[in-house]
């Protein structure tokens, strides 16, 4: 059987929206989905609950998360969302109305067929603006606690606002973003649906946010082979792939100490010393962010989970491939930092000497980490009537001024 | 010197009892082999072996030299003690399930062997709960001797560990474990390192030769006692690393070790917090809180005996982390017997001297920041920084017999009731919906077909054949246990929405 037949999830979409409509137009039959998305359990006062079975487990702390190890449970995620704000969350996110000119969507730079990243090394904002740095990946972003490379948002909602009204990404403007979406009468008939309690007709920004904040906080991705190996299934694996694990949590490569199971990433800011491609000066990343030098050229630590799904790596899209971004570890300490910048690099940056055999079985291991069975589907047809195709956007090398 | 090194045995082993006594008497070779004392089956009152992988109540698995220890993993059982014959073996062997025990069987002086060959990665990983790893030499490895990932319930004990790499015995992410009567050197940074683990005891050690003897890191209720740490750069180490995802390091007594001569040259890799370590360090806590040291004997530490810093010690310079508290707090120093510290300390140091006008080095030295600390008879030692220190209002720490806890930590897996929805929704639900077409049939159709027949659907699962000629062929799910795919059955003939 082909793998990708179970990738298409989202019974709504395929079942509610087979018509069409003009632009702009009521869509009176529009309803929302009134089940959780997979892997979320209705519960009776309408949240959609995650049910994992990383659940199952528990560290013997009470208090902390598990970080490391294979049988351990996971951070709380953000869920308690209604199935109508997930859904409304996965319109607004296909939308391109949300831009200010209409061309862009969240989904322009998070694709859900690239991993919710975009392929590019850095991405492409409004009117084809270079943008400074890499799109990452969305999968299991409901886990987070900061949010944007350089770790300067604490909340989905945050976060949202900075593409939102970055004038170089989509560039709209609170005022502009409200007025447009309550032009709209499905949406405002939408919002209604997902925020029955209130007691007035405008959408809201908060609402905006909460619906989106629900919809990146249903991509759960928990079901890779790994998983089957780490629930007790060792033969999920290959020989090859168990030796690439064993040196992915070796001591020696060290890959497992910031990209710490069970969700591959610690949740920390770490400085590892890649330089920025093109002689550009180099990001100062978290350093902005906290203030603090120390923290120059630290990024946050992605999660690795789906990560053969959204090349080229690193925080400027350095790396083509896995096997390339490995290489830069197996490098050395520090051997792109540049000239006339110290840097705090972390301590588990240092020389592995992995052989060209190690670092092959840690990209087939690093392939076992895919699983995107709870895909959710794109919107045959948004409520702006707008096209949820992502436009083709070529980089303007002459962009407006800013 | 030589006279003043027996007083402090003749103490040391006053103070530790038989069994260090043995750690320091019975050398015969260069490189001293701990004793072997006594296997995980023999119930010897007060006996460690009374934590849960002592428990050994499944078969045994007998490995011979030219045989694999990673087969006999890949065959054993929870309860299974895998028993390791004298002779050389060269493989990492990974457990990835609970309750395994791995004991070396030592016959007339002659170990089993573990060596890597400086080509392997690391010796022993683990991430199951109630590992037991005794018995087994181990060497050259470049990464780890034993390296534990969250597993809990977990004994090392008397392996004897020369060169492994970065580190020699390090459990991770672990609660409740016991390290003990280990002989470790040659290690570039902890030869015992207790990273982010909670109630842990390390007893009756010997580590020497290592950058770091013992390093207690991120970790909560550690207990530290009977250890013998000499000739390390630096012998016993509490810190609180930033950038970890554990942010405290607290509770941890450090009591009745020796502490003796940790002069040598520190070998740590470039970038690692130890590479900072002056040599001549006794016992060093940076940003710890809550340590009690008692009863130590801290002799010939050529810079300090006891140093208490927080992170702007000697130039350690990772990255900062807002959500660390950079300071050691509430440090107790009860009585120690400290002698001929500070002899030869860093610059840094003797710029401290020259302010004080001291001709002598110190036994204590506190710098940066903290609060609450204390200290009993400070007139006994030479001293600097201490004099904000109040006086302890304890005085001792008898009443902790020891940190592990007094029952194992549960299995992992605590909730079975809830198994059969946790996989129906973690797995089954990405094909699956109550009443509406997926990828695969609604649950209500297959309700219908499968009434009162979980044991129909577990085994359909496990081997789904095409019957739907409108729906694609399922995928197995046979990486499901025959128990867990009996409990979504039954889950999945309950739904009703």
């Amino acid at each position: 059987m082909k793998k990708e037949i179970i990738f298409i999830a989202g019974l709504c979409a395929v079942l509610m929206y087979r018509y069409t409509f003009s632009e702009r137009s009521v869509a009176p039959g529009i309803t929302l989905c009134a089940t959780c998305p997979p892997g979320f359990e209705l519960t009776d006062s309408n949240a959609c609950k995650l049910r994992t079975i990383y659940q199952l487990y528990e560290t013997g702390r009470s208090d902390e998360p598990g970080v490391g190890g294979l049988k351990s449970p996971l951070p709380a995620l953000r869920d308690g969302f209604s199935p109508q704000q997930i859904d409304l969350g996965r319109y607004l996110f296909f939308d391109p109305v949300l831009s200010k000119d209409g061309t862009r969507s969240c989904s322009s730079c998070h694709q859900p067929d690239k991993g919710f990243a975009d392929g590019l090394k850095t991405s492409i904002g409004e009117n084809g603006t270079a943008l400074k740095r890499a799109a990452p990946g969305l999968w299991n972003v409901g886990f987070s606690k900061k949010f944007f490379w350089d770790a300067r948002a604490t909340s989905l909602e945050q976060q949202m606002t900075g593409p939102l009204y970055s004038p170089a990404e989509m560039a709209n403007t609170p005022e502009n973003l409200l007025k447009t979406l309550n032009e709209i009468e499905t949406y405002r008939q939408l919002f209604r649906q997902a925020f029955p309690d209130r007691h007035r007709n405008n959408i809201e920004l908060q609402e905006v946010y909460q619906a989106i904040a629900a919809f990146e906080s249903s991509l759960i991705s928990l079901n890779s082979r790994y998983d089957q190996y780490a629930h007790g299934y060792h033969e999920a694996l290959t020989i090859e792939e168990i030796e690439g694990l064993n040196i992915f949590r070796s001591f020696v490569a060290r890959c497992a100490e910031c990209h710490t199971p069970p969700l591959f990433t610690n949740q920390q800011v770490a400085v590892i010393g890649l330089a920025e491609p093109d002689n550009k000066p180099l990001d100062p990343g978290a350093q902005t962010t906290f203030n603090d030098s120390t923290l120059r050229g630290a990024f946050k630590v992605p999660s690795l989970r789906n990560i053969a799904r959204t090349a080229p790596y690193s925080h400027a899209g350095r790396f083509g491939t896995l096997r390339e971004m490995i290489e830069f570890y197996n490098l050395g300490r520090g051997h792109e930092v540049p000239k006339g910048e110290r840097l705090h690099l972390h301590w588990h940056i240092w020389e592995p000497r992995l052989t060209s055999y190690e670092m092959d079985r840690l990209v087939d291991f690093l392939n076992t980490l895919t699983d995107e069975s709870f895909k959710p589907q794109t919107p045959d047809l948004l409520p702006s009537g707008r096209s949820s195709e992502t436009i083709k956007v070529t980089l303007n090398h002459n962009p407006p001024s800013l | 010197m030589k006279s003043v090194k027996n007083i402090a045995i003749g103490i040391l082993v006053l103070a530790a009892g038989v069994y260090a006594g043995k750690l320091l008497f019975g050398r015969s070779t260069l490189i001293p082999a701990p004793v072997p004392a006594y296997f995980s089956e023999s119930e010897v009152t007060g006996d460690s072996s009374a934590v849960a992988p002592g428990t050994v109540s499944g078969k045994t698995i007998d490995v011979k030299p030219g045989g694999s220890i990673q087969e006999a993993v890949g065959k054993a059982n929870p309860g299974d003690l895998i028993r390791i014959y004298p002779g050389m073996y060269h493989e990492t062997v990974y457990i990835d399930k609970d309750n395994i025990s791995l004991q070396g069987v030592i016959e007339n002086g002659e170990w089993p062997v573990l060596d890597g060959e400086k080509k392997l990665n690391d010796a022993i990983l683990y991430s199951g709960n109630g590992i037991l790893i005794e018995n087994i030499k181990i060497t050259n490895y470049k990464g780890n001797a034993i390296m534990g990932q969250a597993g809990n319930n977990y004994v090392i004990r008397n392996n004897w560990i020369v060169d492994t790499g970065v580190y020699g015995i390090f459990p991770q992410f672990g609660k409740n474990g016991i390290v003990e009567r280990n002989v470790l050197t040659g290690i570039e940074d902890a030869a015992i390192y207790i990273g982010m683990c909670d109630n842990v005891d390390v007893r009756f050690n010997e580590v020497y030769g290592n950058v770091a003897g013992i390093e207690i890191e991120n970790s909560r209720h550690a207990l530290v006692e009977y250890n013998y740490a000499h000739d390390n750069t630096g012998g016993i180490l509490a810190f609180l690393t930033p950038g970890l995802p554990i942010k405290t390091c607290f509770d941890v007594i450090i009591r009745n070790n020796f502490v003796y001569n940790n002069n040598t040259k520190n070998f740590g890799a470039v970038g690692s917090t130890v590479s900072h370590i002056p040599k001549g360090t006794g016992i060093l806590i940076m940003a710890a809180d809550d340590v009690t040291l008692e009863n130590n004997i801290i002799m010939g530490n050529d810079n300090a005996g006891i140093t208490i810093t927080d992170y702007g010690y000697a130039g350690v310079d990772h990255a900062s982390d807002p959500e660390s508290e950079p300071n050691s707090d509430r440090i107790t120093l009860l009585d120690n017997f400290m002698s001929g510290n500070g002899k030869n300390p860093i610059d840094e140091v003797k710029a401290l001297m020259i302010t004080k006008l001291s001709q002598t080095g110190p036994d204590i030295i506190a710098v940066g920041g903290g609060v609450g600390s204390c200290i009993v008879n400070p007139s006994r030692y030479t001293t600097f920084g201490v004099d904000k220190f109040a006086s302890c209002q304890v005085s001792d720490t008898r009443a902790i017999k020891t940190y592990m806890l007094d029952k194992p930590v549960a299995p992992r897996v605590t909730s079975v009731s809830d198994k059969g929805k946790m996989t129906y929704y973690g797995v089954c639900s990405g094909c699956h919906s109550y009443n509406t077409r997926l990828i695969g049939p609604p649950v209500n159709v297959i309700q219908a077909l499968y009434k009162n027949n979980p044991k129909g659907i577990a085994d359909y699962i496990a081997k789904p054949i095409h019957k739907r000629e409108d729906y694609p062929e399922m995928p197995p799910q046979n990486y499901l246990t025959a128990e867990t795919r009996t409990a979504v059955a039954e889950y999945l003939l309950t739904i009703t929405k």
